[in-house]
């Protein structure tokens, strides 16, 4: 039985595999079962609850000020970034005011974490197509923006740093100067990305033309972020609702409208430049002040529905809180950008041969533990 | 000038076969004797070989991917590859209990027999070469290609679907990129007009084929190491094992000393194709020499030719070691494409040009 309880049929002279849990391509325990005519794949269905967690319903008995924690672990590469829709969730409940400087320093950890989040998308889709340097150079890259992150919120993976009202501690003094190192880094190293794999002969046969995703598809499935943007779906947050001061920043949507595993690829390849661009924008102009507003001890959220969306590094992150005026959540809903853009894979997919399969989640840049929560 | 160093096979062959028609009478136990003297020496430079290839495709594999690699057992790190022997030899051999049992054991000693049986004519030296056959480079690339049976055994004996997928992989693959090996090989033979190796080095005597052949040669050249590496399931043409589709394709069943005999058949194979390439291309151990530049040329020759051979051969096999750390893997329908519409049309037509060009005697 599939999610949608239809019976699975296998018909004679069909050869049924399962990729994962255990595959080393799905980065994580999904489970996609997989429908072959020879290596052409005529059907893809994932399966799904591998590493639920029951985010959500563990978020219901935890305060206002512990939830933002768990959700870390959701699309543990962009933590900062799910920590930050949380917080966003609670002060528009409370109403309250975030100081400039909080907001500040949040938008540059948000786009550090972005950036750190696509360098190791980069590298592990050139490892799923059989190329093993590129982990490496990525990893070096992204070692440094941990490393930021490291000095300023003590975590590498799962960071927590922003909570209702701004951000948990005033940054480290060595930080303007840091992130300015790693920037004259990433920067320099970007183009030797492009000769390493974009313009890689073998590399462009792969992904071009591979996995199409129409317009239309990709708003009926919800597919959100740059998977969508690279058909041509304008759906950046930062710039449709921004947050956080995204509209004082200067930057790009990233699109294209190929709609391919190149154009998703290369959306993203860009979107690293975007990041630059606005970290490099507000580096030199953190405002001084507090870093975080005044809060009071357990935060009670008046009675209604609260609803923000953030641009993760990977698409559309809804965070829906119904409070019921209590301490603690009534009822959360996350809307995790990897469950819709999951659910795009088969369309894509089909018709595709196996080794395409892992291009296209490759460049979709699932992360499971946020399809499952 | 003599060379400093030159190991004389044949002669201490000789000596050897005379002592023991002292000690034994009876010729056919000398017979078996020295094959089996022979059989265990080259058993034991292999294994040694593949240990130095290992460490070798490690240490390049570091040096692309700004890193150190290995650098902690024994001196720089050279012992690592002994310590995973090791390894390999007290892990559990794990057998799925719906295998064909008999074609699950076979399949290994298939593919490693098939790689080293395919060392056999090759000339490490001047007058060292385990036995020269008059039809040297048909008998490698025939016997080379026995190792897709071993493969297609083990992907079938498995009862796995992943294994049965990159051993049907590995049977398009090889048989089709034997084609274009084989036309690279053949134009060498046309130039040569022998398939021994012996008479292949020695027509090299004055220039290698790379640089005598003029464009054609060097264009079989490169498509036997396109080809080549193709024959050998190694990156970017590893779709038999396609760790990240195929989670090791024909393999994915075996463990401990079994996967150790398919890695063990990998390194030799990558040693006799660039053997192979060494020799028929690049002279085998003749030594680099310059048209009159005779003090240059002495030089040359004072250098041992079995220093010569290992450092052409492991020139090539750093090549194509180089392919697997840079390259992403192609697709399995583009493989095939570029076997049939590139390399077999272009390898072809180039024959036919070596053809004319040995029949004009345009070649230096």
């Amino acid at each position: 039985m599939n999610l949608l309880g239809e019976p699975e049929v296998t018909e004679e002279g069909e050869f049924v595999i399962n990729i994962g849990p255990q595959h080393p391509s799905t980065h994580g325990v999904l489970h996609l079962k997989v429908w072959l005519d020879g290596e052409t794949i005529k059907k893809v269905q994932p399966h799904l609850g591998y590493i639920h967690r029951s985010i959500e319903k563990m978020s219901e008995s935890l305060s206002y000020r512990n939830f933002i924690y768990v959700t870390s672990r959701m699309d543990y590469i962009s933590a900062h970034i799910n920590n930050q829709a949380c917080a966003l969730t609670v002060e528009k409940g409370l109403q309250v005011e975030v100081p400039a400087r909080a907001q500040v320093i949040r938008l540059l950890l948000a786009e550090l974490t972005r950036l750190g989040s696509h360098l190791l998308w980069w590298g592990c889709t050139g490892l799923d197509l059989g190329a093993v340097t590129p982990f490496f150079y990525a990893f070096r890259e992204r070692e440094a923006i941990l490393d930021v992150l490291e000095e300023t919120c003590g975590a590498r993976l799962t960071q927590n740093f922003m909570v209702p009202g701004g951000i948990m501690y005033d940054i480290h003094p060595n930080f303007q100067k840091r992130v300015k190192d790693v920037m004259v880094q990433v920067k320099s190293k970007l183009k030797e990305y492009d000769e390493l794999l974009s313009g890689n002969v073998i590399f462009q046969g792969r992904v071009k033309g591979v996995g199409y995703l129409s317009p239309e598809d990709a708003i009926s499935y919800g597919v959100t972020g740059p998977a969508a943007r690279a058909s041509g779906v304008s759906c950046d947050v930062r710039k449709w609702f921004p947050y956080d001061g995204y509209d004082k920043v200067q930057f790009e949507e990233v699109l294209d409208t190929g709609g391919d595993s190149y154009a998703r690829y290369m959306v993203r390849m860009r979107e690293m430049q975007q990041s630059i661009h606005i970290i490099e924008q507000l580096i030199d102009n953190i405002p001084e002040g507090e870093f975080q507003a005044k809060t009071k001890m357990v935060i009670k959220l008046p009675k209604g529905e609260f609803y923000q969306r953030v641009e993760t590094a990977r698409g559309e992150l809804g965070v829906f809180i119904v409070s019921d005026g209590g301490s603690s959540p009534y009822r959360i809903k996350y809307r995790s950008p990897n469950f819709s853009n999951l659910c795009a894979l088969s369309k894509m997919a089909t018709g595709a041969k196996i080794g395409d399969l892992i291009a296209i989640m490759a460049t979709l840049d699932l992360i499971i533990p946020d399809i499952d929560r | 000038m003599k060379p400093l160093l030159e190991i004389s096979f044949s002669s201490f062959a000789a000596q050897f076969d005379k002592w023991l028609n002292g000690v034994v009478s009876n010729s056919f136990i000398v017979l078996v004797a020295e094959l089996v003297v022979t059989g265990v020496c080259l058993l034991a430079f292999l294994v040694l070989l593949c240990f130095f290839l290992g460490y070798m495709e490690r240490k390049v594999a570091g040096f692309i991917e700004i890193r150190l690699g290995p650098n902690r057992v024994g001196p720089k790190g050279s012992f690592q590859i002994v310590a995973d022997t090791v390894k390999l030899l007290f892990k559990e051999g794990i057998t799925p209990s719906s295998s064909d049992k008999f074609l699950f054991h076979l399949a290994p000693v298939i593919v490693v027999t098939a790689a080293m049986l395919a060392v056999a004519p090759i000339a490490f030296a001047s007058h060292f070469q385990v036995y020269d056959i008059s039809i040297g480079v048909l008998y490698v690339s025939s016997v080379s290609s026995v190792a897709v049976i071993g493969i297609l055994m083990a992907g079938w004996s498995s009862y796995n679907k992943y294994s049965l997928l990159g051993a049907m992989r590995s049977g398009a693959q090889i048989v089709s990129y034997e084609l274009s090996v084989g036309l690279s090989l053949i134009s060498i033979v046309i130039l040569t007009g022998s398939l021994r190796i012996s008479d292949i080095v020695m027509s090299q005597e004055n220039g290698w084929w790379l640089f005598k052949g003029h464009i054609p040669i060097l264009i079989s050249f490169v498509i036997f190491l396109i080809a080549s590496t193709a024959e050998i399931n190694r990156a970017p043409f590893d779709l038999t094992e396609a760790e990240q589709e195929l989670t090791g394709g024909y393999h994915t069943e075996y463990s401990g000393m079994k996967f150790a005999m398919f890695l063990l058949a990998e390194y030799i194979n990558l040693f006799v194709v660039s053997a192979i390439a060494a020799t028929i291309f690049l002279g085998g151990w003749m030594p680099f020499h310059l048209g009159h530049w005779h003090a240059f040329n002495s030089i040359m020759d004072w250098i041992p030719s079995s220093l010569w051979f290992m450092g052409k051969t492991l020139f090539i096999v750093f090549i194509i070691m180089q392919f697997r750390w840079t390259f992403p893997r192609l697709r399995i329908d583009q493989l095939l494409n570029l076997e049939w519409k590139y390399l077999l049309p272009i390898s072809m037509v180039n024959t036919i040009l070596v053809t004319v060009m040995a029949i004009m005697g345009w070649h230096f």
